[in-house]
């Protein structure tokens, strides 16, 4: 995992070998000034040389400078490093994605993908630039503050042995009873606040059962269970600080008194100026050690956005290019042998969700599908431009299996308007360009026309030219679905699929789509998925597919004789606009 | 569905998440002034022990480094050339400093302990009452505001706050006092030497503040690009499968790389200037450590101003902690003002106004004793509305029936712009009343009325002839049932959530409920039955599901009116079904006003509204519209009238 984190350092593999080594020499510089000052007490101060002051002071200085320049050093090129390794990652993530198929982005989901690019990388970004920093820092300044200790007096620095080892079982404990705890304090956190969330969106529903005080009463349950586990969470660590200092203060009165015994008696070479050095470091050894424990924490903490940044950069995209590409789609014929499809393959046991289907389309022909939800309409036609591989069984389109074409030659030629179909942000134009980069302006509005979305385009006041805000928010679901159409006509496809793309459309307009379509692209291969009958029944002819079979296929009255599901659904529907729900308000 | 919670919780794209550190806040002294009462209202004992033991801690430290003064100069030097050195007096006072260190460290203890209770009691109190608060809301409250925003007071502004109270705060005062008294402590150990720390505390500041203003700057920056980024990355990833299928993953890598790489410059000059702060001030604390050292020297040497070897040492000691609390307390101010702004938020929730209800008419369980209502306590599945005459204080009781009536009402969500116009209604106890009409055309407006979600019509609405004005509004709710178009469900199980519609419902009364709404097949097949756990609004359950348990849950309220909004077309067709013989169950013998989505429906209705931005355009029945051939014919048919 952390292989395939650390090979996006890349151009930054400088700036990450530089950073810790600035950090160490400033953590040297820093450490040789409490020796100084000990040496000016004893050499200076009390051997009453105002020289050796003066030139070790001048030496001070310079270290100090030399301290300076080397922080700012290790904190300019830590920046670098790790801004530019969360620019990689975040690179690296993105472009892989990009070549991901639909089960790749399946398994991840949307909302798991823009957390692994954002707030992980972020978490990472953070993590790598404290390893490089802070990391190295404070484990430097204990061992070199503790070779300075033992150089100083060996007898006396052994005290600082006994200190660090007691702080360090001391807050090994601590810390690893602190995780369990807070991982389950912060776990119900997530819970209360969850609870919230359910009842701002289901406000209607607590208001119209009068069940305010209920829930108050249920909040209050949890709000307090909540309060006693952080209590006893934070409880744990309340220990940590006034130990630490109790350390730090039993160290310098240990060390006050052996050394002042030792400076009075004479005995194992100690003087004032070393005990002055000794008490500096004191500080110096028991706070860095703090700062790794704290360190150590946060940069766990980090792995596991580390672990799902490496998921997205080690998951091999699983439909790619074949080595020798067709690169031309004949016709807009059709051939489903023998298919079979599971999303998932490792659970073959009934795991398909479509079976035996054997199903031949003309160029030129219009089939309808309908079907109730899970009759894997829409994984049938999915197949077909290859967003995701047949399992079992040949899937021909113009005459060649789709897996021997070009990728974007075959999605080209076969253009889908997927059921969940969103726009971005940008003019109209910028959007229905998505279909073909180089439309005029005028083949943008034919698209359009034969999509009937010409006319609450031009309604808009800035015409083609409207801003269509993210998510296509600022018009409406059928307003959207007819701009996707005209979008996926724009293409100039052999086949065009739409995919329930007329849901929130009415029935007129619906009707006067499919009508544009047959005049205007007779040569195109129309598939038409829907719910309402009418948007299939003057189909050449129509697919009733259920639980992954095809249940019959015919034209509207043959169906109408011969097949129980197409009846049943007709008769559910009848008396035309089987939908009352009209998207109205918007011609 | 789980994971898009969370991002909502966490608030929705282009939120505050992005909106950088450019805080601003208003009447900031009087929202710090609120939040200290808050405190203070529960812990203000709690809170004056903390600051006590903060000023115990830094006077036994201030004390522990005075020490190394005369260890130094009262018994070490002195003992030093004396040939039977007497320890005693050296023992007595290393537990002098002894005991002092205990107290501050108990002191420590002490405030630690003391802060965990005042922050997180505060927490839990501020929780309570934001969401005691926020149920007493009235809806419009929830359109104004999206759920992100709602969401992100009790996330992170409460986060926020927490620090504040029990971080930022202590760590202040015990700043402020340890510079104080090292300040005082410096100048008694010498005078010409605090002159020389000050000098170079002031150039540290100095220098570290202009370095902070500059990476404040660059973050401003680095944050408006970061949203950018962020957006662009929620915007291609939901769009991934379209960008796929219109072969744009070029484009799309080109332009990521554009944005990526004008972040990471930003990113770059942020984080380079912000990395500078903690050396600069270390280091700076370092040459001012090294200038005082030689200064010092030179003094002791020569015994100017009586400055002693052990005092030198000891103010060496307060100059190194002198430079932490400095170089922190700008930090901490950054932070109070962050915790400001959520506390501002937080509290602009606590202050809008509740829903009012004036309402004085009762719902009660009634009996008919001699051809006449009497209240009663039994649950006799009778009930009548108490109303209490202003006037006289006479008592009358109205059965309840579920008879509605809209007489000219006008309506309009904001005082602007008016929604509904003079809408006439009538619909007798046990009567279907169809809503029709495109979207935007007033039909969920007309429900929101009946039972009071919004309030700003003149009484002009009568239910069992009493204007619902009049009746107070709990009590008018539970004579109301409602299935709404989005179902939400609850984190519980199956039982508590059709239980929902009436607590005290006996299981048997859930099932029977379950059963009456289709339900109790699905339910009987999930792994644990009744007792499986929704959660995530039931993401486990298919939408056809949802619904079944929605209408489950009205029927156990047994209302006299229903209100409801049938699903749109997002259901396959037998499961439209097995919903609408239950929708259909539910309605037999209630008054029911349904916003009609299908045929079936609609055409058994006794009444059908067509409305028409806010106005009813067509009344009738099925037939008598069909020959009419208006609006409703058109909608009916899917053609235009030629």
């Amino acid at each position: 995992m952390l292989k395939t984190l650390g090979k996006q350092i890349k151009e930054f593999k400088k700036a990450s070998i530089i950073t810790p080594v600035f950090m160490i020499f400033e953590v040297i510089f820093d450490m040789i000034i409490p020796l100084l000052m000990g040496k000016i007490v004893s050499n200076g101060i009390e051997k009453e040389d105002m020289n050796y002051i003066i030139t070790t002071g001048i030496v001070m200085i310079v270290l100090a400078i030399l301290g300076l320049v080397s922080g700012i050093l290790g904190g300019v090129f830590g920046a670098k490093a790790a801004t530019g390794f969360a620019k990689n990652l975040r690179e690296a993530m993105f472009n892989n994605i990009q070549t991901f198929s639909f089960s790749n982005i399946d398994k991840f989901s949307t909302s798991g993908l823009v957390t692994r690019l954002t707030t992980d990388v972020t978490n990472v970004q953070n993590a790598y630039q404290m390893l490089l920093r802070m990391c190295v820092r404070a484990p430097f300044s204990m061992i070199i503050a503790m070779i300075m200790a033992f150089m100083i007096n060996a007898r006396i620095a052994c005290i600082y042995l006994v200190a660090v080892l007691f702080l360090t079982t001391f807050l090994v404990f601590v810390m690893s009873r602190a995780m369990k705890y807070f991982s389950d304090v912060f776990k119900r956190y997530d819970d209360l606040n969850e609870s919230v969330q359910e009842n701002v969106s289901a406000i209607r529903v607590v208001k119209a059962y009068v069940r305010e005080d209920y829930e108050n009463e249920k909040f209050k349950k949890a709000n307090n269970n909540l309060y006693g586990k952080f209590i006893k969470a934070e409880k744990v660590i309340a220990f940590t600080m006034p130990t630490m200092i109790a350390t730090v203060n039993v160290t310098i009165l240990a060390i006050s008194w052996v050394g002042a015994h030792m400076i009075i008696s004479h005995t194992g070479g100690l003087d004032t100026g070393d005990l002055v050095s000794l008490l500096a470091y004191c500080m110096n050894i028991l706070m860095s050690l703090m700062i790794l424990a704290i360190m150590f924490v946060m940069v766990s903490m980090s792995l596991s956005s580390a672990k799902r940044i490496a998921e997205v950069l080690e998951e091999k995209a699983d439909i790619v290019n074949p080595e020798n590409p067709v690169m031309e789609v004949k016709n807009g014929d059709i051939d489903f042998d023998g298919v079979k499809f599971a999303y998932s393959k490792n659970n073959e046991a009934g795991g398909n969700v479509l079976e035996d289907i054997n199903l031949h389309i003309k160029s030129g022909e219009t089939i309808g599908i309908i079907g109730g939800t899970g009759s894997s309409k829409s994984s049938l036609v999915n197949l077909i431009s290859r967003l995701y591989d047949v399992t079992d069984g040949t899937l021909k389109v113009g005459g060649v299996n789709v897996k021997d074409y070009d990728l974007e030659v075959l999605r080209d030629e076969v253009s889908v308007v997927l059921q969940k179909n969103v726009l971005f942000s940008g003019s109209i134009y910028d959007n229905l360009r998505w279909g073909n980069k180089n439309a005029t302006d005028e083949e943008c509005k034919e698209a359009c026309r034969m999509a009937c979305a010409d006319e609450f385009i031009e309604a808009f006041p800035d015409g083609y030219d409207t801003h269509i805000e993210q998510g296509g928010t600022n018009v409406s679901g059928g307003q959207r679905q007819r701009l996707c159409i005209a979008r996926a006509l724009l293409k100039k496809p052999k086949i065009i699929i739409l995919d329930d793309s007329t849901s929130a459309v009415d029935t007129a307009t619906d009707a006067k789509i499919r009508k544009a379509f047959k005049e205007a692209i007779p040569g195109t291969t129309k598939i038409i998925i829907a719910q309402r009958i009418n948007s299939v029944q003057d189909s050449d002819r129509i697919i009733v597919m259920d639980e992954g079979r095809i249940n019959g296929v015919g034209t509207h009255e043959e169906l109408l004789k011969s097949n129980e599901i197409y009846k049943d659904v007709y008769e559910s529907q009848t008396g035309g606009g089987g939908d009352f729900d009209v998207q109205g308000g918007e011609a | 569905m789980a994971e898009e919670k969370v991002k909502e919780i966490k608030g929705g794209p282009g939120g505050r998440r992005y909106a950088g550190p450019k805080v601003k806040v208003e009447n900031a002294g009087q929202i710090f002034k609120r939040i200290m009462g808050y405190v203070g209202k529960r812990y203000k004992f709690q809170y004056a022990l903390v600051i006590i033991c903060i000023i115990v801690n830094v006077l036994a430290n201030i004390q522990g480094t005075m020490f190394t003064k005369s260890l130094i100069d009262d018994y070490i030097i002195p003992l030093m050339d004396s040939e039977n050195p007497d320890y005693s007096n050296l023992l007595h006072a290393i537990i002098r400093v002894a005991i002092f260190y205990l107290c501050g460290i108990i002191a420590a203890f002490v405030q630690q302990l003391t802060m965990i209770y005042i922050s997180q009691g505060t927490l839990r109190d501020m929780r309570q009452d934001l969401f005691t608060h926020m149920e007493s809301l009235p809806i419009s409250y929830f359109d104004k505001n999206t759920h992100g925003d709602i969401m992100s007071i009790y996330t992170n502004d409460i986060d926020t706050l927490r620090q504040m109270i029990s971080q930022s705060i202590p760590q202040f005062i015990s700043s402020v006092i340890t510079i104080v008294s090292v300040f005082v402590s410096m100048i008694i150990l010498s005078i010409p030497l605090t002159l020389v720390t000050v000098v170079m505390l002031f150039i540290m500041l100095k220098t570290s503040t202009k370095v902070a203003s500059k990476s404040g700057k660059y973050f401003v920056k680095q944050q408006a690009k970061l949203g950018e980024v962020n957006g662009y990355i929620e915007e291609t990833m939901s769009g991934q499968k379209v960008v796929k299928v219109f072969n744009h993953e070029e484009e799309s890598k080109e332009r990521f790389k554009k944005l990526n790489d004008e972040l990471y410059e930003n990113a770059y000059s942020a984080n380079k200037f912000v990395n500078l702060i903690g050396p600069v001030n270390a280091q700076l604390g370092n040459l001012g450590y090294v200038v005082s050292a030689i200064v010092g020297g030179a003094f002791a040497l020569k015994g100017f101003w009586g400055l002693t070897t052990g005092a030198l040492v000891s103010f060496l000691t307060f100059n190194r902690q002198i430079n932490m609390p400095i170089s922190q307390v700008s930090q901490q101010m950054n932070s109070v003002v962050m915790a400001l702004a959520g506390a501002d938020r937080i509290f602009k929730l606590l202050d809008e106004k509740s829903e009012t209800d004036d309402g004085y008419v009762t719902l009660v369980n009634a009996k008919e004793e001699n051809g006449e209502l009497v209240e009663t306590k039994e649950r006799t599945g009778l009930w009548a509305w108490k109303h209490t005459h202003q006037a006289d204080k006479s008592v009358t009781y109205v059965k309840l029936t579920g008879d509605v009536v809209f007489d000219d009402v006008d309506f309009g969500y904001t005082e602007e712009k008016q929604v509904l116009y003079n809408v006439d209604l009538f619909a007798t106890p046990g009567q279907k009343i169809a809503f029709v009409g495109s979207t935007g055309a007033g039909k969920t407006t007309i429900t929101n009325l009946i039972n009071r979600f919004y309030d700003r019509q003149d009484g002009k609405i009568r239910y069992d002839g009493i204007n619902i004005n009049k009746i107070k509004k709990a009590d008018l709710r539970h004579s109301l049932g409602m299935v709404l178009q989005d179902t939400h469900l609850f984190t519980a199980t199956v039982m508590e959530n059709i239980r929902y519609g009436k607590l005290d419902a006996t299981d048997e009364e859930v099932y029977a409920a379950a059963k009456l709404a289709n339900a109790h097949g699905f339910i009987k097949r999930l792994p644990d039955g009744y007792n499986t756990v929704l959660t995530g609004d039931g993401a486990n359950l298919s939408q056809g599901q949802r619904q079944l348990l929605a209408i489950a849950r009205a029927a156990i309220a047994n209302p006299p009116v229903l209100i409801l909004d049938e699903a749109t077309s997002s259901i396959d067709t037998r499961t439209e079904k097995i919903v609408q013989s239950g929708m259909d169950k539910l309605m037999k013998g209630r008054t029911t006003f349904v916003i009609a989505h299908r045929l079936s429906t609609v055409r058994n209705s006794d009444c059908i509204i067509v409305l028409e931005q806010g106005r009813v355009i067509e009344r009738g029945p099925h037939e008598e519209l069909i020959e009419k051939r208006g609006k409703y014919y058109q909608l009916y048919t899917g053609n235009a009238v030629g």
